[in-house]
Order: C-alpha cells, then sequence, then structure tokens
C-alpha cells in the first residue's frame, strides 16, 4: 500500500482537472447534481405525478438523466477512484471508523450525515464539490456562504459527537 | 458518445483519481479536521481553489479563454447558508461529502456506500418536498453574483486578496503542526 501524494501536489493537480473542467466544458466539477439526477429519474419513474413538481421537472426536462453531463462525470470519478486505489494498492473492502464505535452504529451514522448532506445540497445547489471548489474558484457569493458555513457547523457540532472519530 | 460524454468521464475520472490518491476516500482523514489532527481537506481543498482561480484568471487576461463561457452558479443566500449548516452537521457524522463518498465507495469502503445510499434519499425526500420548502430554497435569488460584484472590487483585486488569504491559511496550519512536534 503506497501512501497518500502530498496534499497541496495532489490539490494543484486537482486545481487543474478543474480548470480542464472550465476550459473544455464550460462548467466545473460536481458530485450531488448527479445524485439529484438519479433521484429525479427514479421518482419519475415509480410515481410520475410526484415527480412533476418544480424541482424533479428542473432536472428531468434537461433531457435523459442517466446522460447527463454530471452523471457521467461522476461515473468517472467511481472509475477514477477505483482505478486510483486498486494500482496504489490501497483498494480493500473495509469500514472506516473512529476507534471506540461499532460497525453498525458506524454505519447508521454514515447513512444519517448523507441524509443531512442531500437535504443540505439540495438547499444550496450543491455540495463541497459544485459549491465550494468549484463555485470558490469562480468567486461566487453564494459557494462561498455555503462553504463558510458548511466548515462553521462541523467545526461547532464536533465536540458533541467526539466519540465518533476519536 | 459523443464527444462532451467522453470528456465528462475522462474529467471525472481525473476528479476521483486525485481525489482518492490526495487520501480523501479515507473518513477518518476528512473527520480529523474537525478534531484539528489531520488537516488534509483544507490544503488539498484551498490549493485546488488557488490554481484554478489563478488558472483561470490568467487565460483569462491572456484571451485564452472566454469567461462569459464558464458557467457560474448563482446565488441563493440564506438558503445556502441553512444548506450550509445542514450539509456540515452531515459532514461530521459522515466523515465523508457527496464526492469523496463516491471515491470511498469505489476503493472498498462500506461507510462510503452508506453515505451513498443516505445522499440518495436525502436528496429525493427534499425533492419531494420542494413544494413546501420552495418558497424559502427560493429566496434572495441573486444570480450569478461574484465577491467581485459584492466587494467592487476589481478582479484581479480580489483574486490576490484571496490567493494572500490562502497562502496566510497554509502558514498557519504547518506553524500549529510544526508547535506539536509533527503529527499529533
Amino acid at each position: 500500500m503506497r501512501p497518500y501524494a502530498n496534499p497541496y501536489l495532489a490539490g494543484v493537480g486537482l486545481g487543474l482537472v478543474l480548470l480542464a473542467a472550465f476550459a473544455l466544458a464550460g462548467q466545473g466539477l460536481g458530485a450531488s447534481g448527479a445524485f439529484a439526477e438519479a433521484a429525479s429519474a427514479t421518482v419519475a419513474a415509480l410515481s410520475p405525478k410526484s415527480a412533476g413538481n418544480a424541482w424533479f421537472q428542473s432536472y428531468l426536462s434537461g433531457g435523459a438523466p442517466w446522460t447527463a453531463w454530471i452523471v457521467l462525470e461522476l461515473l468517472g470519478v467511481i472509475l477514477g477512484g477505483t482505478l486510483s486505489a486498486i494500482l496504489a494498492g490501497r483498494f480493500r473492502f473495509q469500514v472506516a471508523r473512529g476507534p471506540a464505535v461499532d460497525l453498525t452504529p458506524r454505519l447508521l451514522t454514515a447513512v444519517a450525515g448523507g441524509g443531512l448532506m442531500g437535504i443540505g445540497a439540495v438547499l444550496a445547489r450543491g455540495c463541497t464539490s459544485g459549491q465550494a471548489l468549484t463555485g470558490g474558484a469562480l468567486l461566487s457569493v453564494g459557494s462561498w456562504a455555503f462553504m463558510i458555513a458548511a466548515f462553521a457547523a462541523g467545526y461547532a457540532f464536533a465536540p458533541f459527537v467526539k466519540r465518533l472519530w476519536s | 458518445m459523443n464527444e462532451q460524454a467522453i470528456l465528462a468521464v475522462l474529467i471525472g475520472g481525473a476528479f476521483g483519481w486525485s481525489l482518492e490518491h490526495a487520501g480523501l476516500g479515507d473518513a477518518n482523514k476528512l473527520a480529523g479536521q474537525f478534531y484539528l489532527r489531520d488537516f488534509t481537506v483544507i490544503k488539498v481543498m484551498f490549493s485546488a481553489i488557488l490554481t484554478a482561480m489563478l488558472g483561470l484568471f490568467w487565460l483569462g487576461r491572456l484571451g485564452m479563454i472566454d469567461l462569459n463561457s464558464v458557467y457560474v452558479p448563482e446565488t441563493w443566500l440564506v438558503p445556502q447558508i441553512a444548506g450550509g449548516l445542514i450539509f456540515g452537521l452531515g459532514f461530521v457524522l459522515s466523515g465523508l461529502c457527496p464526492g469523496t463518498s463516491c471515491v470511498a465507495a469505489a476503493s472498498g469502503r462500506g461507510d462510503g456506500l452508506a453515505t451513498v445510499l443516505g445522499l440518495f434519499a436525502g436528496v429525493l425526500a427534499t425533492g419531494l418536498a420542494w413544494p413546501w420548502i420552495q418558497g424559502f430554497a427560493n429566496s434572495t435569488a441573486h444570480g450569478a453574483f461574484t465577491l467581485p460584484h459584492l466587494t467592487g472590487l476589481p478582479y484581479g483585486v480580489v483574486v490576490a486578496a484571496i490567493t494572500g488569504l490562502g497562502i496566510a491559511v497554509f502558514a498557519g496550519i504547518e506553524w500549529f503542526e510544526a508547535s506539536r512536534g509533527g503529527r499529533a
């Protein structure tokens, strides 16, 4: 298992990927947008009436969700992440958790954390990728406000769930 | 598959590769930032933001890119702050964010997959609740609204200020880590 890259170098590399996305695709990186596309497609298939609301329609009206740019990009993220982990000898079936937490509570907090981030990302129109990283580099006011709020909430809440991670 | 589709997979692939290489598939590393013992997230994120911001600025200045052709995420100030606060709580609970949870799952981590499932459910449920929350979610809309617009300062000045802020943050982190005598 090879050690991880120097974080500053990895950051510059990531920044160049983001710059390439701006230059070649006219948009930045994202992640939660693909979840929005997938959720819209799922609701449209299971309950077309529910999919009629303005939010689902904003994704469904733009063409087939499963071939949307952001969905293909996230497919790439999964492929790139898998390849990187395998080539560096870091691919392993495991569950990352604090030393004092059992497996089941860890998986439940991960689901709960994902659920909260899903709610937050819909309200914020993006996540750490589409807002903090992409909008941050584009100097968007809403993106910086999101980034500051997310990290402030994280630091404020962390002492209450210290047991999860130490 | 057309060109844009191939490009999307390639750019996403490089994104996932970078995140995994930086160690951001490991929830312990991400959560560690909130307990001041691992600063990988802020180092990677801020150096990526500075690189892309400076690259875009200079490509624009040299006339190699039309900055108007790049989509700027729109601002809905209050819902984005509220969304950020809720997001931050989830970030600490999971130890991953949406992009890194996919990388975690892709490198064999069950906590990554659990986060992905939670995200899907959270996004879907919020989408279903949209008719009741859209009044709030669509409030304080500012369109494409950037820090130069907000402050009235020229683009180059804001870029220089953010660069200075980033370097100060890096210096502060390095000082803090050194004062702890290496790894805490």
